[in-house]
């Protein structure tokens, strides 16, 4: 019995260290890293010093995407969307401490923030999605959903960072929704609401490198500098009027942030206390596609196990006599 | 002829019409979840209370994660008998089998319960629409092909019953290839149960967030295993008054412990190379969490560490349900407790409707299990303890 237990407990840690081998230390050459920005990529800047609060864009965004407003349209920025649901794919938030007598500041402040869809560079809706119903443009890198293909897991949801992914509970056909950032709009020549109708300039679309250069140069400002800054989009050519820089934390949120994101923020308050995730640079997708790739990849592994398997089994099998009952008997 | 028997019986008892009813409660909701949808208000509460922070809840974590680990019993014992060669097992492996076969079949079934679009499931295993890198398309592949093989795996026992005796041998023939793909399937989907939650990062606590998920649920699933054969070996040896198989479970505590110490050796470095171990003494709600999974984790080391006290079936039965609750507590904790949900303050606990579905399908699983092993030939030939014949043995129960 010892000798069984020293047996198997050997058989045991050699698998043991095998597998964690496998999973700890990767050869670097398999290990998948993040994914790069798509050469076309678009999306949008929010930054957080400039809105307002007005919610035009909450409202454009349920327009353009046939979504129901829960008020009467005049007062429809009394929308009650307290949070993303499946018929509001974009949100304005508030952050209050305090007094909330200023804007833009943690202490006795107060701002506000736009949630919708980040386009993860690296999405892990995406990467979880079994069934390629979220996918990643490979030229414009927008992350839209294909309900046709989708089997209403919900590993999206679980997957995402930044819980944008919303399903229908209490429907017998459900659906995933989410923003997909207006690309619908495209073949008409517009582009996503939320930034055409931001009055001002406080999202704007654009291509992401522009909008990251517009980030930084806002960064690099000193605050109460006057300057005139781009509206609607970094496409169209239109400005807001002269008005003074703000005081910025020194972050942008979404250049590195999981992988990158190709919706970026600027604010005065800090990210976090805005309730954006803290994520590392490397995305998840890449840390659980490494996993598998180096557990799976050509079936490589799996065909050595099976293959000692297979051995011992047909010799455990043969060694009763070779019976035909002998492998449940 | 086979030298295993059925355990007979009555097949109707009040054990079995309270099992039955649970399942008709179970089957009422599961209803209602495809007409009105998986959220939808029922006149006693919502089918379920999932939301997005919390998308799934104990369909998912119990019925498939926990479920599918618990039904490890048959993976294990075939690794013990076949690959490391310890026939003197085999008189397990029947009942084993048989709990793993219930056990997936029915965890595929809550699956097709939980998709919200379930009409569509066939995308997964379909060139074109599968994703290989989702671990997901990984579980769902493997599940699907261990479920055939768990059937394979046990036909002999159904053909014997029905005289199929040429079929029989077949199956038998091939057995040594059912049985080692019977032992790669599990190894790769009970670790991909793991490596689930890596993509979910952040949000998934770092004491429990770690690269090394699959191993450690890989380990801990076959742990499950041997854990609930001494379980079903004592209950069923209790419950059809059969003789005790203790000799042989005292040597599998042995095994178990081995393991047990393994997992917790691994759990325990990996969180001191990721500096978390400070975290474990933080005294918040969830360190307390991890130090009762550890305990339960570690109780049947401490139990079954000496002779004298595995040769106890109180014992033996003791260690075996703190290992249960140890590997499920820690698929819970994994999958539900230790996930806090990015955006606004999320909430989950299971509905009465949601908890009713979960208490039917183990309810059916066990009723299930009591008519097979009464008419399958499933029990190993042991002289009847309680008389010979059938009509004298008491059905469970009673
Ligand atoms: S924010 Fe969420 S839903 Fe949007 S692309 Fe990233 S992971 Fe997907
Ligand atoms: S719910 Fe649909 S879109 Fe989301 S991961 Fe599952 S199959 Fe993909
Ligand atoms: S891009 Fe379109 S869908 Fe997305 S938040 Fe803006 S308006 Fe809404």
């Amino acid at each position: 019995m010892t000798v069984s237990r020293r047996n198997f407990l050997r058989g045991a840690a050699a698998g043991c260290t095998a597998a964690t081998a496998a999973v700890v230390a990767p050869a670097p050459a398999e290990a998948r890293g993040n994914k790069e920005l798509p050469p076309e990529a678009v999306g949008l800047l929010f930054d957080a010093t400039m809105c307002v609060g007005c919610k035009a864009c909450v409202v454009a965004c349920k327009e353009a995407n046939g979504l129901p407003i829960q008020v009467p349209m005049e007062r429809a920025y009394e929308d009650p969307s307290q949070a993303l649901s499946p018929t509001s794919f974009n949100i304005i938030k508030m952050y209050k401490e305090g007094e909330a007598k200023t804007k833009d500041v943690e202490q006795d402040g107060f701002s506000f923030i736009k949630r919708s869809c980040m386009h993860c560079v690296d999405p892990g809706c995406v990467s979880a999605c079994p069934v390629q119903a979220m996918t990643k443009d490979a030229k414009t890198g927008v992350v839209s959903y294909n309900a046709d293909a989708c089997i209403g897991c919900r590993y999206c949801v679980m997957a995402c960072p930044f819980g944008i992914p919303k399903f229908d509970y209490d429907k017998a056909v459900p659906e995933i929704h989410k923003c997909q950032l207006c690309n619908h709009l495209w073949k008409e020549g517009r582009f996503s609401a939320c930034a055409d109708v931001c009055p001002t300039g406080a999202t704007i679309f654009g291509p992401v490198p522009k909008l990251l250069a517009e980030a930084k140069r806002r960064q690099a400002m000193t605050p109460g500098e006057v300057a005139k800054f781009p509206r609607r989009s970094t496409e169209t050519g239109d400005q807001t009027k002269e008005k003074p820089a703000a005081k910025y934390v020194d972050h942008i949120y979404g250049e590195k942030e999981g992988g990158g994101t190709q919706m970026l923020m600027l604010s005065g308050v800090p990210f976090d206390k805005l309730g954006l995730p803290k994520l590392p640079e490397r995305s998840y997708a890449s840390m659980s596609e490494t996993v598998q790739h180096t557990l799976y990849d050509g079936l490589v592994a799996p065909a050595v196990v099976l293959g000692g398997l297979l051995a011992a089994t047909y010799r455990s099998s043969r060694k009763k006599g070779g019976s035909e009952e002998d492998s449940h008997e | 002829m086979s030298n295993y028997e059925s355990a007979g019986g009555r097949l109707v008892t009040p054990v079995t019409l309270f099992l039955g009813a649970l399942v008709a409660i179970a089957g009422y909701f599961v209803l209602m979840r495809f007409l009105f949808g998986i959220g939808a208000e029922t006149p006693f509460g919502a089918v379920t209370n999932l939301n997005d922070g919390y998308s799934w809840g104990i369909w998912v974590v119990y019925d498939v994660v926990i479920g599918t680990g618990l039904a490890c019993g048959g993976y294990a014992l075939a690794l013990l008998v076949y690959v490391f060669n310890k026939g003197e097992y085999h008189p397990l492996v029947r009942p084993a089998l048989l709990a793993s076969v219930f056990g997936y079949t029915l965890g595929g079934v809550a699956v097709m319960v939980d998709l919200g679009r379930w009409w569509n499931f066939w995308h997964i295993l379909t060139p074109g629409y599968a994703n290989p890198n989702s671990v997901m398309f990984e579980v769902a592949v493997c599940i699907a092909l261990y479920i055939h093989v768990l059937w394979l795996e046990f036909s002999p026992t159904m053909f014997e019953r029905w005289g199929w005796s040429n079929a029989a041998r077949r199956v038998n023939k091939v057995m040594w290839v059912l049985v080692a793909l019977g032992c790669l399937f599990p190894m790769m989907h009970q670790s991909s149960l793991g490596s689930l939650l890596i993509v979910m990062g952040a949000k998934v606590d770092p004491r429990w967030h770690t690269m090394l998920l699959p191993a450690l649920f890989l380990l801990s699933a076959i742990s499950m295993g041997f854990a609930v054969v001494m379980f079903e070996a004592t209950l069923s040896a209790d419950g059809f008054r059969r003789p005790r198989e203790t000799p042989m479970l005292k040597k599998l505590a042995v095994v178990l412990s081995g393991i047990l110490a393994v997992y917790l050796g691994l759990r325990f470095a990996d969180l001191g190379w990721r500096g978390q171990i400070p975290a474990l003494f933080q005294g918040d709600f969830l360190a307390r969490m991890f130090w009762l999974e550890i305990a339960l984790f570690a109780l049947p080391i401490l139990l079954f560490s000496r002779a004298a006290w595995r040769g106890s079936p109180q014992v033996l039965f003791a260690g075996s349900v703190s290992m249960l609750l140890a590997a499920s507590l820690y698929r819970v904790d994994g999958f539900l407790v230790a996930m806090t949900p990015n955006g606004d303050a999320f909430h989950y606990f299971p509905s009465v409707p949601e908890l009713m579905v979960t208490i039917g399908m183990i309810a059916f699983e066990v009723l299930a299990y009591i008519v097979l092993a009464r008419v399958l030939p499933v029990m190993h030939g042991h002289a009847p303890v309680h008389g010979a014949s059938k009509a004298a043995a008491v059905p469970a129960g009673d």
